[in-house]
């Protein structure tokens, strides 16, 4: 029953969004042989009380993979940008 | 109509012009439009409504409202059969149709009630503990009888045959219950300016201003007024049952019995609602005592008493003991008197009211102070009580007990999310716990039980919850409401020990006693308490009985009534009929159904079709044989022999672009793309992150910076996010942009021998030799104005061709290729005959992409032996993936003559017990009309020595030798592709 405000398309049932993880960790190079750094990235997750960065897409709308701030305890969001925005 | 006895002759919120007949056991009686069943029940004379759950004591009607434990029926026949519906919530309607339920073969002479003498056997934990025994079979050949003999109503067995709608709603402010205090936070928050909903699970607003004759002006005024303001929404019928996050009310709306029929029109409708925010008017439901025989037909609630004597003009006794432990009892009282009934007042407080106490009087009521009720007497209908008092015990006759013990706040939806409800010593009760910010409670849901605070508390919530949604207008003070006070409870009820068969929770029959030996076998807290005697599990949610176990067990356990806890509420409110939530989305309509730019041919030449996913596809042809089993085989020789077409529209098609494109695809294939030279295709592999493999498809060089990318039909979707994940997230600096294409093109294939002649002759402006275009090749064309796009690839390992053609013509190309293959015995094939040709070519499919195998697992280790900087690289080096027990693919061939392999065989090594995984699995099968017999591919552990298998399929109790072989049965070299 989230309610999440796309900065494309407006605000929107989640229904039409695919979840897409933890946005807080940081996915080592593509060349990076690094078993462990891999291995933290794919598989340690912190696991918050509180407000937590993650990944949405809008699949059934504008599909850009959106960070959404959302609070773990309460399902309240307190903001959503553009990821690719935040990367570039 | 004539007036039954216990139907007064005037008053009551009923449309006495209009008649209606209805049925109860049988039987027919009549009521007024705006009866309940149970108050029509009443009129006419009927008290006893059922049987209990596991006594089968005779029961009837103990409320007006939805916290109704006894007075259950089963409302309709056949497929229309609906159980365990509360008479009081059911509105009196033309033709309904009502029963009486958990009795045989009578509701008044009803066998199991011997149940009832042999009670001290069925104390709580009775059947666990005499069945279950040290090894659980007597439970076991009991637990069909005991089952039918405890029980409510059945359900139908048949299909629903109505039709129910689910939809999404928004409001500003949302106001659930009409009464009061909910009617002046509605009006507030219209006046402010706001959108309001204001929600009534009743089929008449006014909530328990419906039982003030006082009030009747004030509450027409306000339902004059809101029903004329433009952004004022009301909903009657209607239970808000649920909260979820972000003020999302769940609300479930009964079709107005009245309204004449409309089109198509669901009987239920489930909404979603999204509130800014939500104003709490529930009200309070008023707690039974606890005292012998309480549930006996003709002992209720006194505010009920009040609802039918004043809302449906019934006047259920004419000699009324009225016990309670609340002020609020004396206007039942009043009301009584004023009708001409006699009334005997037995208060457990030492004192009450002084005024309260003095109208009684005068009006004539006998009044006993510090005084209980010890018990009833008569089964079906009452005789007398039993009161004690200071003095002792004195018989009193009467036809009709009222009974109050405080009242509880609805407080149900305010705690859903888990906001805990706190105890207030004052009024007795539980009250909601602080809430979020756009939640407000006004009221008796509050705890605030007078009128005028209602009002106040209403208006004031009303306007605040505007602010939430920023509206802010001016907002008129409400009217005034003048009404009798009630002042609530000087001091707290508490039950008395001792009695028996003294009811805590009518509908599933816990007693005192139960609970006292719930507490002597060590089930003290109040959730041990619930799971141990059921209490609370009933439809009707413990909405009467909650309170007053948990009161009984803080005085057993000598603790306060906070520190024994409170139990959680969950959703629904009220039963939800499940038909209403899926809304239409049931058979057909459950999920959409996607259909190829060739389905309605397939349809038409005798194609039975399949659901792949989402996807219809032709599973086999009726021409190729009269089953599945004959069809693919001949279909399978038919593409060897000559040439087979298939439908595969349903690939993912996602069309890459950007100068980075080939650079991107480098990385997310294991196996490389930078290489591979325009006009060509090539296979690709993709792994997850963790190293396994995620889906395979091939991808074309349309241009120096533009491919063309396949997926498998089932991960379309999952590799489309994936590729936008990564270009989002992880690479913004590449320069690509990738987009879904799956519906602009049509696909079809052409494979066998004969493909490439057909293909000649159906695209004859296209050169389709070897060196113009050899396997993996590309050729470009246009039909009929649609681009065309074919590549020559071969999934069966006969030569074979894809070609892409624009969505619109794809109909028209599959039956120009159809036209002209015809001469070339050109026949269509399907997904059955599709997979099992892959089988034999080795080629692995979703059965081994299964989220758990690598590469090297299925056999493509060598793809990526000398790359790096792809997508799983990493992990797919961890040493686990490269240990020598690893399960890889091989391929399977069934050795016995006349027996057949089976997928998800479990294989073992000949000789050893067939227990336990074994040493692999076989993953796809098939029967191979060019080797004559069953082949499969599997998984086999790669340490494994030897030649031969055990295939085990203990599900058929079969086990079949198999010879393990090269995965690829058929063409090693790829002659037949190549050409």
């Amino acid at each position: 029953m989230l309610r999440i405000d796309c900065p494309c398309c407006g605000t929107r049932d989640h229904s039409e969004f695919r979840y897409g993880g933890d946005a807080t960790v940081e996915r080592p190079a593509c060349d990076n042989p690094d078993l462990d750094a891999w291995y933290r990235y794919v598989y340690v997750r912190p696991n918050p009380k509180g407000l937590h960065r993650e990944y949405w897409q809008h699949v059934l709308g504008c599909r850009q993979w959106l960070v959404v701030e959302r609070d773990t305890v309460t399902h309240s969001i307190h903001s959503v940008s553009f990821s690719r925005r935040q990367r570039a | 109509m004539t007036p039954t006895e216990k139907r007064l002759a005037s008053g009551g919120y009923l449309d006495r012009a209009q008649v209606l007949k209805f049925m109860f056991d049988g039987r027919q009686y009549s009521g007024f439009k705006g009866d309940t069943l149970a108050s029509a029940l009443l009129a006419s004379g009927i008290s006893l409504i059922g049987r209990s759950f596991k006594y089968h004591r005779p029961r009837g009607i103990l409320s007006a409202g939805a916290e109704e434990p006894n007075a259950l029926v089963t409302v309709g026949a056949g497929a229309r059969r609906e159980p365990n519906l509360p008479a009081t919530m059911l509105e009196l309607a033309p033709g309904l149709e009502a029963a009486s339920q958990n009795n045989w073969p009578s509701l008044r002479f009803d066998v199991q009630s011997v149940n009832s003498l042999f009670s001290p056997l069925l104390s709580s934990g009775f059947y666990y503990k005499t069945f279950m025994g040290p090894s659980g079979r007597a439970w076991m050949f009991y637990e069909h009888s005991i089952r039918k003999a405890a029980g409510l109503g059945k359900a139908t067995m048949m299909p629903d045959p109505d039709v129910y709608d689910s939809r999404d709603d928004f409001t500003d402010v949302a106001v659930v219950g009409s009464g009061a205090a909910g009617l002046s936070a509605a009006r507030a928050a219209a006046q402010a300016g706001a959108r309001v909903l204001l929600i009534e699970q009743d089929f008449e607003i006014g909530g328990r201003l419906l039982s003030e004759p006082a009030g009747a002006a004030w509450l027409s005024a306000m339902r004059t007024e809101l029903e004329e303001m433009a952004n004022v929404r009301i909903m009657r019928r209607t239970t808000a049952f649920g909260l979820y996050d972000g003020n999302t009310l769940a609300l479930i709306e009964d079709a107005d019995p009245f309204a004449g029929p409309a089109m198509n029109a669901g009987r239920k409708t489930f909404t979603l609602l999204h509130a800014q925010s939500i104003v709490f008017a529930t009200g309070a439901i008023e707690r039974p005592m606890v005292f012998s025989n309480n549930d006996r037909p003709g002992v209720m609630l006194n505010s009920a008493i009040r609802a039918y004597v004043n809302r449906y003009a019934v006047l259920p006794g004419r000699n009324v003991v009225i016990a309670t432990a609340d002020d609020s009892a004396y206007l039942t009282a009043f009301d009584l008197l004023a009708h001409g009934a006699r009334v005997t007042i037995a208060d457990a407080r030492p004192l009450a009211e002084p005024t309260l106490l003095a109208k009684a009087k005068q009006m004539g009521a006998e009044i006993h102070l510090a005084t209980n009720v010890a018990d009833v007497k008569g089964k079906y209908a009452l005789t007398g009580v039993v009161l004690a008092g200071k003095s002792g015990t004195t018989g009193v006759s009467c036809d009709l007990v009222g009974m109050s013990a405080g009242w509880s706040p609805v407080l149900h939806l305010t705690s859903h999310q888990g906001v805990k409800p706190v105890y207030r010593p004052e009024i007795d009760a539980f009250v909601p716990g602080q809430l979020p910010e756009t939640q407000f409670v006004a009221g008796a849901a509050g705890g605030s039980l007078s009128v005028s605070a209602a009002v106040t508390e209403g208006t004031s919530a009303g306007r605040a919850a505007a602010a939430v949604a920023g509206k802010a207008g001016a907002v008129a003070e409400a009217p005034a409401l003048e009404i009798e006070e009630r002042a609530g409870p000087t001091t707290v009820y508490k039950p008395i020990f001792g009695q028996r068969k003294a009811f805590v929770d009518f509908q599933m029959d816990v007693t005192l006693d139960d609970i006292q030996l719930a507490r002597r076998e060590g089930y003290e807290s109040v959730e041990h308490l619930k799971r141990y005697t059921t209490l609370g599990m009933g439809t009707d949610q413990g909405k009467t009985s909650n309170i007053n176990a948990l009161k009984v067990m803080a005085k057993l356990r000598g603790i306060s009534i906070p520190e024994a806890g409170t139990t959680t509420f969950r959703p629904p409110y009220t039963p939800v009929a499940v038909g209403a939530v899926a809304g239409r989305a049931t058979g057909h309509h459950f999920r959409p159904h996607r259909l190829t730019p060739i389905h309605d041919w397939h349809t038409a030449n005798g194609a039975q079709m399949l659901e792949v996913g989402l996807w219809m596809r032709p599973w086999f042809f009726e021409a190729s044989g009269p089953d599945v089993n004959t069809a693919y085989v001949n279909e399978m020789r038919h593409v060897r022999s000559a040439a087979g077409i298939m439908d595969i529209s349903t690939l993912g098609k996602i069309d890459i672009q950007g100068p980075d494109a080939a650079a991107f695809l480098d990385r997310i294939y294991a196996n490389g793309f930078a290489s591979l030279k325009v006009g060509r295709a090539r296979y690709g592999v993709m792994l997850r992150d963790d190293g396994i493999v995620f889906d395979d498809g091939t991808t074309t060089r349309l241009g120096e910076s533009r491919f063309f990318m396949t997926t498998s039909t089932a991960k379309a979707a999952d590799v489309l996010s994936w590729l936008e994940f990564l270009l989002d997230t992880a690479w913004p600096d590449l320069r690509v942009s990738v987009s879904s294409v799956s519906d602009e093109w049509a696909g079809i294939s052409v494979a066998g021998p004969e493909s490439v002649k057909i293909l000649a002759a159906a695209f004859p402006e296209i050169d389709f030799s070897n060196e113009a275009l050899p396997h993996m090749g590309l050729a470009d064309g246009t039909f009929k104005d649609s681009p065309l796009r074919i590549i020559r690839l071969s999934y069966s390992g006969e030569r074979a061709y894809e070609i892409y053609v624009g969505a619109s013509n794809g109909g028209n190309a599959w039956r120009h290729l159809i036209d002209v293959g015809a001469t070339y015995g050109l026949k269509p094939y399907g997904v059955e005959a599709l997979g099992a040709l892959r089988i034999e070519k080795g080629h692995v499919a979703g059965p081994e992409i299964d989220g758990r195998t690598t590469l090297s697992d299925l056999g493509m280790g060598r793809m990526v032996a000398k790359r790096s900087g792809y997508v799983g690289e990493a992990l797919s080096r961890r040493e686990a993936f490269q240990a020598a027990n690893r399960q890889r693919l091989v391929g399977l061939k069934c050795t016995e003559p006349g027996k057949r392999l089976r997928g998800g065989a479990l294989l073992f090594a000949p000789g050893e017990p067939l227990q336990g995984h074994g040493r692999g699995r076989m993953t796809s099968i098939t029967y191979s009309p060019e080797l004559d017999c069953y082949i499969g591919l599997g998984l086999l552990a790669a340490d494994f020595e030897g030649d031969e298998v055990i295939a085990s399929y203990p599900m058929k109790n079969e086990a079949v030798r198999a010879r393990v072989v090269s995965p690829v049965f058929l063409d090693p070299a790829g002659e037949r592709m190549h050409g």
